[in-house]
């Protein structure tokens, strides 16, 4: 191990299966989580396209045939999509595979400060999502990704199951956010001061702080749930003296911040994008580092506006509607940012900036929305409908997945050695972008009406909008159908690629395509920004 | 002024063309009406907030498209006097819209004095309305242009009672009070939705709003308070309507949620999961609504998906769904 002769990269340097699952390679690790993280984005996504099907007409209507036969099967397939796409797509997605190949990389570092501690990320997480997969076989579960008491106390279904896999997998995201960490204050190259990191490392180092801090509260509360379910301790049954209420406190004081871990990663990437493509250094390079750290600052006090109609007290409501607004200046600085990036600069339409473009869309849209529903008489009308359905889908798949796409698409000559596609790659974006809108602008005017969420069945005024959104889920299924093809298709038939495919200034573009073990044959030394484009 | 005049008009217009544009569902309230108005602003707000940055953006990508290979860019680091300015516009914009959602929540929020007070009470999935003179109502029936407030509870889990027709919900928890209030403008009847997830049935746990003029409802609640003197079987119709509708069907040979209840009793060599009961009789019957885990008829197990009725039923009404069980025939 670890002799690898000159001119080998990380991938041939190493022979065999056993080489990848027991590497110590950042950049393999990273792969590691490639293959599982898409693995599981296909079950999510099947699950998706199956509740869709299900909701293409209610169920009295005439000429239909069922996808499910009752409320419960349908209730179990929403909480594997939900907890699945959650806990184990979107929450690992950027920072364990896009994070883990190109962060040590862009920063100069050889590898994370500690790698076996990496390689132990991955297996709790497949373990975790190993036990996950298992209750599918089991009495499933149906409480959605939630878990909210006491629903979650009194159903049947393989709660307690569920939520030691969800706290395995939580232990994964500890361990890759303290990784991150010490990897950022202690193996900077030299002269990479702070102020001279990729915006996508600040967004990462960000994002471990919450993973650090937020996610052992989820641990805890996922344990007390399972205590509950076994010994009846009476924490959250108000049969035993519990509190319901209560859980729900506990489990958005995790899960608030996590959507800030799925976000600001995404948000990172869109940097390094818009820069790129631009030619152009990026426009308020400090304002946006910072604002990172203040949106996960500011986003440990802002769970309750998930709570608004929950009986918490109007004073409560008022204060999380308050500081909720505050969360929202950090993220509108970033979008201006952004754009004025792209103001006199050079700009190129290759895929990953479509890709960009794409998140800017709809998360302009996914933060107006949120503006909306963070407005307490407003929210009154829409919490728990369609609206928020499609505000956190614009936000995390209009956001985040659009990222990670754009990201991939970015890296992959890096990761791989290879390009790919281009046609192929902007067909994707294309019928993922048009099947996104198509699928779930249609679902904020159903929330508007006033169909909730979580809705096996609706009544018949609701049909039309549903079935738009039913057809738009085919063609983002297309689209990635298409994206899958695009990556085969490369890693087979790709040409070489250069060391610097789009003329980007940060330091993994320095070494070569793909990188050897330790990343660069000479320590590099960092002498300017991460955006010098002059 | 004439700037104001004209600035203030147009936003008229605009809230109002934003308001028939929202796709809101009829307003059955004042609060309704307030709502709907800052969610036009904000829709009118949205708009030109998008317009600006995704407009802003395509405009760039186009105008700056790269020509070639060697494009000068220019070298902008940053501006903090525009900064600042995109920094504070949106807080000043935000901030005016918190205190605008929070005048109109603490009114919603703000209970009437003499309101007219029902008891709500939600189940796996159904919803119970309970009167002061002892009536029960499967759906919420309350007089038009008078204050009203629902007081919430729930029996087993958390359910949410969601009226969109007046922009109101609140989730109704075990274990505790909390309430709505409302004060229809007009006559009619209005969905009510469970919007918390509730298990099997939640999308099946709606019921009606029915507003009444003041003479009708009083006309109601005394014929509904008179039932105390209809026979047991009518009065167990009426309490199946409510509590056993959302799983049973009581006139169709055909399975709901649950099993139908049509021929039920009397049946011989009746079907469950642990073999067969000889007859279905009363105490079947008795058995199966308090305790549905102890004989689950064939097909819905291992475990019922119904809750136990024990402690939620009066010895009355339980011997009053009997015998109204006895009459599907």
């Amino acid at each position: 191990m670890g002799h690898s002769a000159h001119g080998d990269n990380y991938i041939t340097a190493e022979k065999g299966l056993m080489s990848w699952f027991t590497t110590l390679d950042h950049k393999r690790i990273g792969i590691l989580y490639f293959v599982s993280v898409m693995s599981f984005f296909l079950i999510g996504g099947i699950a998706a396209l199956l509740l869709r099907a299900e909701l293409f007409s209610y169920n009295a209507a005439p000429n239909v045939g069922e996808i499910f036969k009752n409320g419960d099967v349908y209730n179990q397939v929403l909480t594997y999509h939900g907890a699945i796409m959650v806990f184990m797509v979107i929450i690992p997605g950027i920072p364990a595979i896009l994070g883990n190949f190109f962060l040590p990389l862009q920063i100069g570092a050889k590898d994370v400060a500690f790698p076996k501690l990496n390689l132990l990320s991955w297996y709790c997480l497949m373990a975790g999502a190993a036990l996950a997969v298992t209750t599918m076989f089991t009495t499933r579960i149906d409480t959605g990704w939630t878990f909210y008491t006491p629903y979650s106390i009194r159903t049947q279904t393989a709660v307690s199951m569920m939520v030691v896999a969800a706290f395995i997998m939580g232990m994964s995201s500890i361990l890759t956010g303290l990784n991150f960490i010490v990897t950022v204050h202690k193996l900077r190259a030299p002269g990479m001061t702070m102020h001279r990191m990729p915006l996508f490392v600040w967004a990462l180092y960000s994002t471990a702080i919450i993973q650090v801090l937020a996610t052992p509260v989820l641990a805890i509360t996922l344990l007390l749930l399972a205590a509950e379910r076994t010994f009846g301790v009476g924490i959250f049954d108000p049969k035993l003296g519990g509190d319901p209420v209560l859980f729900q406190h506990f489990f958005w004081f995790y899960s608030h911040p996590a959507v800030y871990i799925m976000i600001l990663p995404a948000m990172g990437i869109v940097s390094e994008l818009i820069s790129t493509f631009s030619r152009k250094v990026i426009f308020g390079y400090t304002a946006i580092a910072y604002s990172s750290l203040g949106i996960a600052a500011v986003s440990f006090f802002v769970w309750g506006h998930h709570m608004y109609v929950s009986g918490q007290s109007e004073l409560a409501g008022t204060v999380f509607s308050f500081l909720t607004m505050l969360v929202g200046v950090p993220t509108a600085i970033k979008m201006f940012n952004w754009i004025a990036t792209m103001y006199k600069g050079s700009i190129q339409f290759a895929s990953p900036m479509l890709y960009a473009m794409g998140f800017i869309f709809l998360f302009a849209i996914g933060g107006v929305t949120g503006i909306i529903l963070a407005t307490l008489a407003l929210d009154v009308h829409f919490h728990d409908t369609y609206f928020v359905v499609a505000h956190f889908h614009y936000v995390m798949v209009g956001g985040t997945l659009m990222a990670i796409m754009g990201g991939f698409y970015y890296w992959f000559p890096k990761m791989f050695g290879k390009m790919y596609n281009e046609f192929a790659a902007q067909l994707s974006f294309v019928f993922i972008f048009i099947g996104f809108n198509v699928t779930f602008f249609p679902q904020f005017i159903l929330g508007s009406m006033g169909m909730p969420r979580r809705y096996f069945d609706y009544i018949p005024a609701y049909q039309p909008l549903n079935r738009i959104s039913t057809v738009g889920s085919w063609l983002i299924a297309i689209g990635f159908l298409i994206a899958l093809y695009t990556i085969i298709d490369g890693l087979i038939n790709g040409k070489k690629a250069p060391n610097n495919p789009w003329g980007a200034k940060t330091l993994e573009w320095q070494t070569t395509s793909p990188p050897p073990v330790l990343n660069f044959d000479h320590e590099p030394v960092v002498t300017a920004g991460p955006y010098e484009y002059k | 002024m004439l700037l104001w005049i004209i600035k203030n008009q147009l936003f008229k217009v605009l809230v109002g063309q934003a308001e028939a544009q929202s796709f809101m569902p009829a307003q059955g309230s004042e609060i309704a009406k307030s709502v709907d108005s800052l969610y036009s602003f904000l829709l009118i707000v949205s708009l030109i907030a998008c317009v600006i940055v995704i407009g802003g953006m395509i405009f760039f990508a186009i105008k700056y498209k790269r020509k070639s290979d060697n494009d000068k860019t220019a070298y902008i680091s940053h501006d903090t006097r525009l900064e600042i300015l995109w920094s504070v516009i949106p807080l000043v914009i935000f901030l005016f819209v918190f205190a605008w959602g929070w005048v109109i929540y603490h009114e919603m929020r703000t209970m009437p004095k003499d309101a007219l007070e029902i008891q709500v009470m939600g189940q796996q999935w159904n919803w119970t309305a309970e009167y002061k003179n002892g009536v029960k109502s499967g759906e919420i029936v309350i007089p038009v242009n008078r204050d009203v407030k629902l007081i919430l509870s729930s029996s087993d889990v958390i359910h949410s009672l969601y009226i969109p027709t007046f922009r109101i919900k609140q989730d109704a928890v075990p274990g505790r009070y909390t309430a709505l209030s409302l004060k229809a403008e007009g006559t009619g009847e209005f969905h009510i939705f469970c919007t918390e997830f509730c298990g099997t049935s939640h999308s099946g746990m709606m019921t009606k709003l029915r507003v009444l003029s003041q003479a009708d409802f009083d006309k109601w609640l005394a014929e509904e308070g008179d039932s105390a003197s209809l026979p047991l079987a009518e009065r167990g119709k009426k309490l199946f309507n409510i509590k056993c509708t959302a799983c049973h069907y009581a006139n169709e040979d055909k399975p709901k949620i649950g099993p139908s209840l049509q021929h039920l009793f009397g049946q011989e060599n009746h079907p469950v999961e642990s073999g067969v009961i000889k007859v279905v009789d009363e105490n079947y019957i008795r058995e199966s609504i308090l305790y549905p885990q102890a004989q689950i008829a064939k097909g819905y197990g291992p475990r019922s998906a119904m809750t136990a009725f024990q402690g939620q039923l009066s010895e009355k009404e339980v011997t009053s769904l009997i015998e109204f069980i006895k009459t599907l025939k």
